[in-house]
């Protein structure tokens, strides 16, 4: 063996041994950056579970703890107490399920004349259906406010579900998985004279399952997380959802008010939600990265 | 004859939806449209037998006004602030996560999770660590900082007035891009993630037999393929951020501003639904057709800027 080979080897070798170590950086620069990024995504929901454990004195302890010194859940009954969290959980539930079956259906059938049936100026009614979701939210908003107001709808809970039964986005949604079932399905289902609803019933609803479960989710998101529309037409306490409530009955900013009872009212709040992502968290990701809206 | 049964069929299937949409979106356009060039429209009037005049006083009025032209301002600083950082922010994440094996799906869990929470809700937590509780200023010592106070001045700096009585526009605004921020990473990360994984591992591998150094790869393979989501990541992202609100309300209540200075964080959106509760709707729907307006002309810049540099 020559000289030059054996150079060009350990050369090689010692190459290698150098890109290893590069990689191995690499590597661990990359999972300390994701670490990293992973503890500050985090520290809001530690900070909010320690808080609202802690007693009123140790909250405002000049150097803070990490951990409660003293595990106060009386702070959760409190919160419970203080923003009537029952009430307002009961009127989000009955909003949120009631416009959530009710929207279920309409879309099942409007998505299913989409999808299936011919009719004329069907493809013209369908652009002009996803035509609309291009207009911001607010222009609607302002008159049907008044729409509401004439219909003598403030404060009830009509209100607050009529409104929002028809997305054009979830009707789009679930046309397009309806489309994918096959037509001779139908056909033959029809040859065999099952009905129009029944074959909905068998064969569209249970393969479009997981649409149907997507929408679900974000319907009920929306119900937990509308502020804005509640607040305008149904802000009294019969009728108040749970984050209007929860907003008015911590208002105070100048510093007096109970945190620890604020922080357990607001970790009782944001229960639910991971309560469902964590058990339908394929579910609620495959909606989102479907849809882009939140609720 | 079937062709008859379908028609008929089809519109009764259709006729819940179309009925409700008639009435709440078809309606809507047109009367915001007629009220907006109402000249000083409201409702409670209307109703009274007042006429108003068709006109483009609205319109004036709300350019004129100073508040709307500092709602503006405001939500223009939130979008420009908080777009880039939070695209860049998740990108990095992204291309992070689809680079390793161990550990990716918990991470990216944890990555998700501050999309599935009530944004009025965790704002509030926000101003919880932002918030200086006892602070009297003539003693200039507060009993507690704030846990983000406590970390500045453990490494030495001074203790800042966030967002309470006394803080300055631009603090106010730090929070606020901190917390939007904070909000808006999950979804975008979802989705560059998602199309990071769809991107065809062939173009990786050519690389690799090149030698191509990883920042190059990065810039010429990974990003150019990515160009389309990105594109959709930051279109939605100005679309939302014109549209800021509730994140406000979160941390500021619906004072929208520190307590000495309510209203000084307002929003566009704010704007409207101020002007739709005190009963000026023809200038809540002027308001919200200048925002609708300003959205368009941004997305048709945006689409115009990204046309040139993605790839599809």
């Amino acid at each position: 063996m020559s000289t030059t080979t054996v150079m060009q080897e350990r050369d090689i070798k010692q190459r290698t041994f150098i890109q290893n170590v590069f990689k191995a950086l690499g590597k661990t620069g990359t999972y300390a950056f994701l670490l990293i990024m992973a503890l500050i995504i985090l520290f809001p929901f530690y900070w909010m579970i320690i808080s609202s454990l802690k007693t009123l004195p140790e909250y405002r302890q000049a150097i803070p703890t990490f951990w409660p010194r003293e595990i106060m859940w009386g702070n959760y009954s409190e919160a419970f107490k203080t923003a009537n969290l029952g009430d307002l959980f009961m009127n989000t539930l009955y909003v949120g399920v009631v416009s959530t079956l009710v929207s279920l259906v309409i879309t099942v059938l409007s998505a299913f004349a989409f999808a299936r049936l011919e009719f004329k100026g069907k493809e013209t009614l369908f652009g002009a259906l996803l035509a609309t979701m291009m207009i911001p939210g607010e222009l609607f908003t302002i008159t049907n406010y008044i729409t509401v107001n004439q219909l003598n709808w403030m404060h009830t809970f009509t209100a607050l579900i009529v409104p929002f039964l028809v997305s054009v986005f979830y009707i789009y949604l679930l046309r397009q998985n309806f489309m994918q079932i096959p037509n001779e399905l139908y056909l033959a289902a029809k040859v065999d004279g099952t009905s129009d609803l029944k074959y909905l019933w068998k064969v569209m609803i249970p393969l479009a399952l997981p649409t149907l479960i997507s929408i679900t989710i974000l319907k009920m998101m929306g119900a937990w997380n509308s502020y804005i529309w509640p607040k305008l037409v149904a802000n009294d306490p019969a009728h108040q959802m749970i984050t209007n409530g929860l907003r008015n009955a911590f208002t105070d900013t100048t510093g007096q008010a109970n945190y620890p009872v604020q922080m357990a009212a607001v970790a009782i709040v944001s229960a639910p939600l991971f309560l469902v992502f964590l058990f339908l968290r394929k579910y609620i990701m495959q909606g989102v990265s479907r849809s882009g809206i939140k609720g | 004859m079937v062709e008859n049964k379908q028609q008929w069929k089809a519109w009764l299937y259709l006729s819940p939806a179309i009925l409700l949409l008639l009435v709440f979106t078809v309606w809507p356009i047109f009367n915001t449209l007629r009220m907006a060039f109402l000249n000083g429209y409201g409702n409670m009037a209307a109703m009274g037998g007042a006429t108003f005049q068709f006109g483009i006083d609205n319109f004036l009025k709300v350019i004129e006004y100073k508040k709307f032209l500092d709602c503006l301002k405001t939500t223009a600083i939130l979008c420009v602030a908080t777009v880039p950082i939070s695209t860049t922010l998740a990108l990095l994440i992204a291309v992070a996560l689809n680079s390793i094996k161990p550990l990716q799906k918990t991470l990216q869990t944890i990555f998700f999770l501050p999309y599935v929470t009530n944004s009025i809700a965790i704002g509030m937590v926000f101003a919880t660590m932002f918030n200086i509780v006892g602070y009297n200023p003539a003693e200039g010592i507060a009993d507690t900082w704030g846990i983000i106070n406590n970390v500045i001045e453990f490494f030495g700096g001074q203790p800042i007035s966030w967002i309470n009585q006394g803080s300055t526009y631009t603090a106010n605004i730090a929070v606020m891009i901190v917390y939007i921020v904070w909000n808006a990473l999950p979804f975008k990360i979802l989705i560059l993630l998602g199309g990071l994984q769809s991107i065809n591992k062939q173009y990786y591998d050519a690389a690799k037999v090149d030698g191509t150094p990883k920042a190059r790869v990065l810039t010429r393979i990974t990003i150019p393929l990515l160009s389309p989501m990105l594109a959709y990541v930051i279109i939605t992202g100005f679309i939302g951020g014109f549209k800021e609100y509730s994140s406000i309300i979160g941390i500021f209540g619906e004072k929208m501003g520190p307590p000495d200075d309510a209203g000084r964080l307002n929003t566009m959106v704010g704007f409207v639904y101020d002007a739709l509760e005190k009963d000026r709707q023809g200038l809540a729907s002027a308001g919200a057709l200048i925002l609708f307006v300003i959205i368009l002309l941004v997305t048709i810049f945006n689409n115009r800027v990204i046309k040139k540099h993605v790839h599809y």
